[in-house]
């Protein structure tokens, strides 16, 4: 695979899919480059410290935000009861009567060895109560990635072989629609379809007894899982059709077919493995975004994960619990970001040969 | 990033909306359905209020009754008319999310220009900036502030926009990079014009299809991030009739009474999709005669 051209690899196609993601452009353009072991890992450095960076910005926004909060914090915490004398206790405590750069750095500290003290509403300390919130979205997230990203690539995949056939029109249409809808229509389509009305075969929101998980409740899971594979198909499904049409038309396809090597093996042997090099970063990002629609779809389903949490620490104004999900948020998009590099790295042959 | 990867500019065909690209554009069915779909929606906020048959906040009939001659859709959780509030419930997410697309793809567009016309510092701000962006979905940010500052309606605009400027200016930017090349440019600089004018006389008409078709994407995103916080509770306020609070209001009842959910369900769906399908359909204007073309 030596001779692989570098377009095939370079090429990040950004068709008009609604998606954040659409100006996203992979690093393939930067690996080509460079290609000795030691810039390999270089480059995974520079990436890591990228994210490190994206992180540290973000935790800025975040202390700003707390910062915005009219009155006095300590006060909030306390209640409206409290006296005089506890409430300047507390400020001290807190160091809310510290400088700026000092009450951040301390925040910085906190959040850096995941300490993000207590939730103001429950007194518990944030990543205890938070810990099995994070793994409920974790499983939910895993799960629908698990259907979700093997069928939108072969999806993506029949659609380019047979581009502008049928299958192929409908399955754009569809993607252009979809990908404008938002989580909830999804969810709510899906809910009145199948709990409501003439098949009530699935239960409408996710019923467990506080302290158990949602996954021992499987049948719960079905429309919440259904409504994410849903909305996250679209943009996958595009990249892959595109990034395949884009290798199928490149030079040295056209060579193999003047070879008259039989299409299936060009497209298994040839074309497949450049295209779908892009689908790496395409399906990290689909994951990412499945993160954030995770918040309504928790909403809509009754699921005790992260995205429910935040919606109530937001209507109790419970800032420890606020900072630490959006924190977890964020890292979750970088630690993505960065296994797709690194996977992105280790599969292009250009870089593995060599 | 060490680098600025300029793919992006790979396959956005640059060409100003000329009157045979607005021909095509129209020829299209999918484009049709767009706009079909858009002026439903319009006459409905226009005109809506005006067909109402009753008051959007009183109490006629007990919570969740089922359509009847009185009550084409039913009642909602309050008794109130559902016909009513949803004729009556489009403007907010309509004006909210026109004006954040606006306001982001406003900034986007002027900072993705001179980043890629003068490139260098403005450059790796952007991109930082959309890494960020990117890290903290809309709704998070959103959520963020809107728990520090209390729930406003101007403040989510403000927010929802800036969230897209970045996004907005990377691609802006893209294209602006190769726009720049050309020989028009080159030419301009050549007799010695300034900086504002190229980029206003020779930049910004090459510019305006993608800048079209991310404002139709933006609209999108922000009909998606708006009306979902109002489904959440954490836009729109009660009693005011609005499509996504609806749909928070009367999803208790949507086994007995799915008309209070399906109603501003639809409306939202229409309205959304009528922008994908119109930036999508001048998207695909655009690229038709480009090398390759629009497979």
């Amino acid at each position: 695979m030596n001779a692989t051209p570098q377009a095939a690899v370079a090429k990040t196609e950004t068709t008009a899919a609604a998606g954040d993601a659409r100006s996203m452009t992979g690093p393939t353009t930067l690996t080509a480059q460079r290609s000795s072991l030691w810039s390999r890992y270089g480059w995974i450095l520079g990436r890591l410290a990228s994210g490190v960076l994206t992180l540290f910005l973000v935790s800025i926004i975040i202390f700003a935000a707390t910062m915005l909060l009219p009155g006095d914090i300590a006060r909030i915490i306390l209640g409206r009861d409290a006296t005089q004398a506890s409430i300047e206790a507390l400020t001290i405590e807190l160091g809310l009567d510290q400088p700026l750069i000092v009450q951040y750095l301390d925040w910085l500290r906190g959040a850096v060895t995941l300490d993000f003290g207590n939730s103001l509403v429950s007194r518990a300390v944030v990543t205890d109560a938070m810990l099995p919130r994070l793994l409920n979205t974790l499983g939910l997230v895993g799960m629908v990635s698990l259907v979700s990203i093997p069928l939108a690539l072969a999806i993506g995949v029949s659609g380019a072989i047979r581009a502008d056939r049928h299958w192929d029109r409908f399955v754009n249409g569809a993607s252009i629609v979809i990908a404008a809808l938002p989580e909830f229509v999804i969810g709510l389509l899906l809910t009145i379809l199948l709990a409501t009305g003439l098949m009530r075969v699935l239960p409408a929101v996710v019923i467990v007894p506080p302290g158990a998980s949602p996954f021992s409740a499987p049948l719960t899971l079905v429309l919440p899982v259904a409504t994410l594979v849903i909305v996250s198909l679209p943009y996958l499904i595009r990249q892959t059709r595109a990034s395949l049409i884009d290798t199928l038309t490149s030079e040295y396809i056209t060579m193999a077919e003047l070879k008259g090597l039989p299409e299936r093996i060009i497209v298994i042997r040839h074309a497949l493995r450049n295209s779908l090099i892009p689908s790496i970063h395409a399906s990290a990002l689909t994951v990412a975004f499945m993160i954030g629609g995770t918040i309504i779809i928790e909403y809509l389903f009754n699921f005790p994960g992260m995205g429910l949490a935040l919606i109530e620490a937001v209507a109790t104004r419970d800032l420890p619990v606020i900072q630490f999900i959006v924190m977890i948020f964020a890292a979750g998009y970088v630690i993505l970001n960065l296994i797709a590099d690194i996977l992105t790295v280790f599969v292009t042959p250009k870089l593995r040969t060599r | 990033m060490t680098a600025i990867p300029d793919t992006s500019t790979a396959s956005v065909f640059i060409a100003p909306p000329t009157r045979s690209r607005v021909r095509r554009w129209l020829a299209d069915t999918r484009t049709i359905i767009g706009l079909g779909f858009l002026a439903v929606v319009l006459l409905i906020v226009a005109f809506g209020p005006l067909l109402a048959p009753h008051s959007i906040t009183e109490f006629l009939a007990p919570p969740f009754s089922p359509p009847s001659a009185e009550f084409l859709l039913g009642t909602d959780y309050m008794g109130q008319d559902v016909l009513s509030r949803t004729l009556n419930g489009g403007w907010t997410v309509v004006w909210m999310s026109a004006t954040s697309a606006t306001l982001g793809v406003a900034v986007g567009a002027v900072l993705g220009m001179l980043a890629g016309y003068s490139r260098g510092f403005l450059d790796e701000v952007i991109m930082r900036l959309s890494d960020v962006a990117l890290a903290l979905p809309t709704m998070v940010l959103t959520l963020l502030f809107v728990a520090m500052l209390g729930r406003s309606l101007p403040l989510i605009v403000l927010l929802i926009g800036l969230a897209h400027a970045p996004s907005v200016a990377r691609v802006v930017r893209g294209v602006t990079v190769d726009v720049a090349g050309r020989e028009f440019v080159e030419s301009a600089q050549a007799i010695g014009a300034g900086r504002l004018r190229i980029l206003l006389r020779q930049i910004l008409p090459n510019v305006t299809g993608p800048i079209m078709v991310e404002y139709g994407l933006r609209t999108v995103w922000s009909v998606v991030a708006i009306a979902s916080l109002s489904v959440i509770g954490q836009g729109v306020a009660p009693p005011q009739a609005d499509w996504g609070l609806m749909v928070n209001e009367n999803r208790v009842g949507i086994t007995v009474q799915p008309w209070g959910v399906i109603a501003p369900l639809l409306l939202i769906a229409m309205f959304a999709v009528a922008m994908n399908l119109l930036a999508e359909g001048v998207d695909r204007a655009l690229q038709v005669g480009r090398e390759g073309g629009n497979q």
